[in-house]
């Protein structure tokens, strides 16, 4: 009798992993579209990218208009210097690198040469939060706590290609430098399905719910209206409120879904140090509220490497997760 | 409007005349003294530096840089970036010299509410390109600045000034890779190399040596000079002149200069990154640069 050996099939961790669900509507490249889209009426726009065009789908804008784009080569400090040096001669730029080389590696120059003398230079950062199996490296899990102190920076969290594709043209218009948590490759497509615009610096409720009140940014939105429906199947109403510009930050708005007896629940694909939660928490405190705000964020550690679905799941982003988070505090 | 600029069409690779090397000199003559008034209110400060950069500084605002003193955001200007913004003392004496900053606005360098802040900045002062002070930025904003004027059709040129010290930044050597790579041929950097840094002498520091052959190899069309000598800063802008184009390899004058250049007292001195001077030297200063520029110092 031969032995059988079975081998479990392995889970992968692929570096540019898509976090859209099986079967669920995408949209390829929206940021390259939109932007080349947007560079057709303003002749301002320009590209550059630091050896990752392919993958923030810069390489879509390259295509449409190779005489404004501009690669510069893995140098992320030569990247913004150079786009600041372009912004100073009346271009706007549209910079696209990863995430933590953004943050990480160059922040030396956007402060000092982008935000600084306040220039529209539009920073691209790829692989935001968590949405890379690779590991630290690669992980941008605390990227809104080190840009929120520089002044002059707009940061924007999209949610999904609707998002994008909306907020690229008022990126480029608005004064002033602003940085894009990039989702890229095949972006789901979940805001259409809603009453909704992106409006730079404005929070929108998506959804009215009387025993609970998300308040989410980029990609943990579309998981808080996924978390809303299974939480529904559980007789637990939830509104979900969605915050794409994280600074300015639409405190107003927020604070008016948040001061009621409903529980408040922050969701954030980030460290739950210095991102949505603390946002919300200082916006709560700023005002006198006596409100608890309980976080939906990723621990403050450094990431285990691995696939995404069980990164989100063992991290606590998953919808299973949310919903067994909200069903304890709902007791 | 501009001091005296040459046109490039009449730039040759052949000596320049003497008129031309007399004027640069009595430019950074009085640059100097501006530099060393500007150090007496503060009682110390970056003289050291200015007094060594004078030279190079005269010779881009007096024979080079296109530019409007009236209008210093005027479209068709020359950029000069300086990136070493603690060497904004000289720079301001530079800008004076120009016409575009005030001669009697030079006495409130780094004091409250002025426009001549110690470190120089962008935001606060006329004809200043960029913020400079955090050192190894000024080489990759000049890239962007370069690929952005080409792009818009512009014929302006941009001059970088850095010192040696910034040659221990990596970014300045991502820009120099950037700018061989996009054939910025309108881009030139000066580098001030007195051999001297906050930590101490810069071969004690981090050896930056051999330079020239760094810059070579990076593919720059590369010059050596006495960067206290008019005539050989004005030789080595003409032969730049001589071969620019639009497309072409950049260029960059390395510039050996002595630190408190011109006045015996501090060019004898200990070397320090901050020059202290004692409340009465600094008459002896002026006089001792007054002496050397006239010919009549003692030996």
């Amino acid at each position: 009798m031969s032995a059988t050996t079975t081998k479990p099939k392995l889970k992968t961790s692929a570096m540019i992993a898509s976090f859209a669900d099986p079967g669920q509507k995408t949209t390829s490249a929206p940021f390259g579209h939109a932007l080349a889209k947007a560079a057709e009426t303003d002749s301002r726009i320009v590209g550059l990218t630091a050896d990752l065009g392919k993958y923030t789908d810069m390489h879509i804008f390259a295509k449409a208009f190779p005489e404004r784009f501009f690669q510069m080569g893995m140098a992320e400090q030569l990247l913004f210097g150079a786009a600041a040096g372009m912004a100073e001669t009346g271009l706007v730029p549209f910079a696209s690198t990863y995430s933590v080389f953004a943050a990480r590696r160059a922040y030396d120059f956007l402060c000092l040469d982008i935000a600084e003398p306040n220039l529209n230079v539009n920073i691209v950062g790829g692989l935001p939060g968590l949405t890379t199996g690779y590991g630290p490296s690669h992980q941008a899990t605390e990227d809104m706590a080190i840009f929120r102190g520089m002044p002059n920076l707009t940061i924007v969290d999209p949610c999904d290609s609707v998002d994008i594709e909306q907020a690229v043209p008022q990126l480029a218009a608005s004064e002033g430098p602003t940085y894009l948590r990039l989702l890229r490759g095949n972006v789901p497509t979940v805001l259409d399905e809603y009453d909704y615009t992106f409006e730079l610096g404005k929070a929108k409720v998506l959804r009215g719910g009387n025993d609970v009140v998300f308040v989410s940014s980029g990609l943990m939105t579309m998981r808080a209206l996924q978390a809303a429906d299974a939480l529904a199947k559980h007789n637990v109403d939830v509104a979900v409120v969605h915050t794409p510009t994280i600074k300015p930050f639409d405190a107003e708005t927020v604070l008016a879904e948040i001061n009621t007896d409903r529980l408040a629940v922050t969701l954030e694909n980030h460290t739950v140090v210095g991102g949505l939660f603390e946002i919300v928490a200082s916006a709560v405190v700023t005002a006198g509220l006596g409100k608890r705000v309980v976080p939906v964020a990723l621990p403050d550690q450094f990431l285990d490497a691995g696939a995404l679905p069980t990164l989100h799941e063992r991290y606590g982003l998953s919808v299973d997760r949310i919903v067994a988070k909200v069903l304890a505090e709902l007791g | 409007m501009t001091l005296s600029s040459l046109d490039a069409s009449e730039a040759t690779a052949s000596a320049p005349a003497p008129e031309r090397i007399s004027s640069i000199r009595a430019a950074a003559y009085r640059m100097r003294h501006h530099a060393l008034n500007m150090g007496e209110v503060q009682g110390q400060g970056y003289v050291g530096q200015a007094l060594g950069a004078a030279d190079i500084l005269a010779a881009v605002y007096g024979d080079q840089l296109r530019f409007r003193a009236d209008d210093p955001h005027w479209e068709g200007r020359d950029r000069f970036l300086l990136s070493t913004g603690h060497y904004a003392i000289g720079h301001y004496a530079a800008l004076a010299e120009a016409g575009i900053v005030p001669v009697e606005e030079l006495e409130t360098y780094g004091s409250d509410d002025s426009r001549l802040p110690m470190s120089g900045m962008s935001t606060y002062t006329p004809g200043m390109e960029i913020s400079g002070g955090s050192l190894g930025h000024g080489l990759t904003i000049a890239v962007g600045m370069a690929l952005g004027l080409r792009a818009q059709g512009s014929d302006s040129r941009i001059i970088n000034f850095l010192s040696d010290g910034e040659l221990d930044e990596g970014s300045t050597w991502e820009a120099a890779m950037g700018a061989h790579h996009h054939q910025l041929g309108k881009l030139t950097a000066v580098v001030d190399i007195n051999a001297l840094q906050a930590d101490g002498a810069t071969d004690t520091v981090l050896r930056t040596e051999p330079v020239t052959e760094k810059w070579e190899a990076f593919g720059w069309y590369t010059q050596r000079v006495d960067g206290n000598d008019a005539g050989a800063l004005l030789a080595a802008f003409d032969n730049i002149a001589s071969r620019s184009a639009a497309v072409g390899r950049p260029s960059v004058i390395l510039c050996d200069t002595r630190v408190g250049r011109g006045v015996p007292l501090l060019e004898n001195r200990e070397k320090a990154h901050f020059m202290r001077i004692e409340e009465h030297e600094w008459q002896i200063c002026r006089e001792q640069l007054t002496a050397g520029y006239e010919g009549t110092a003692s030996a």
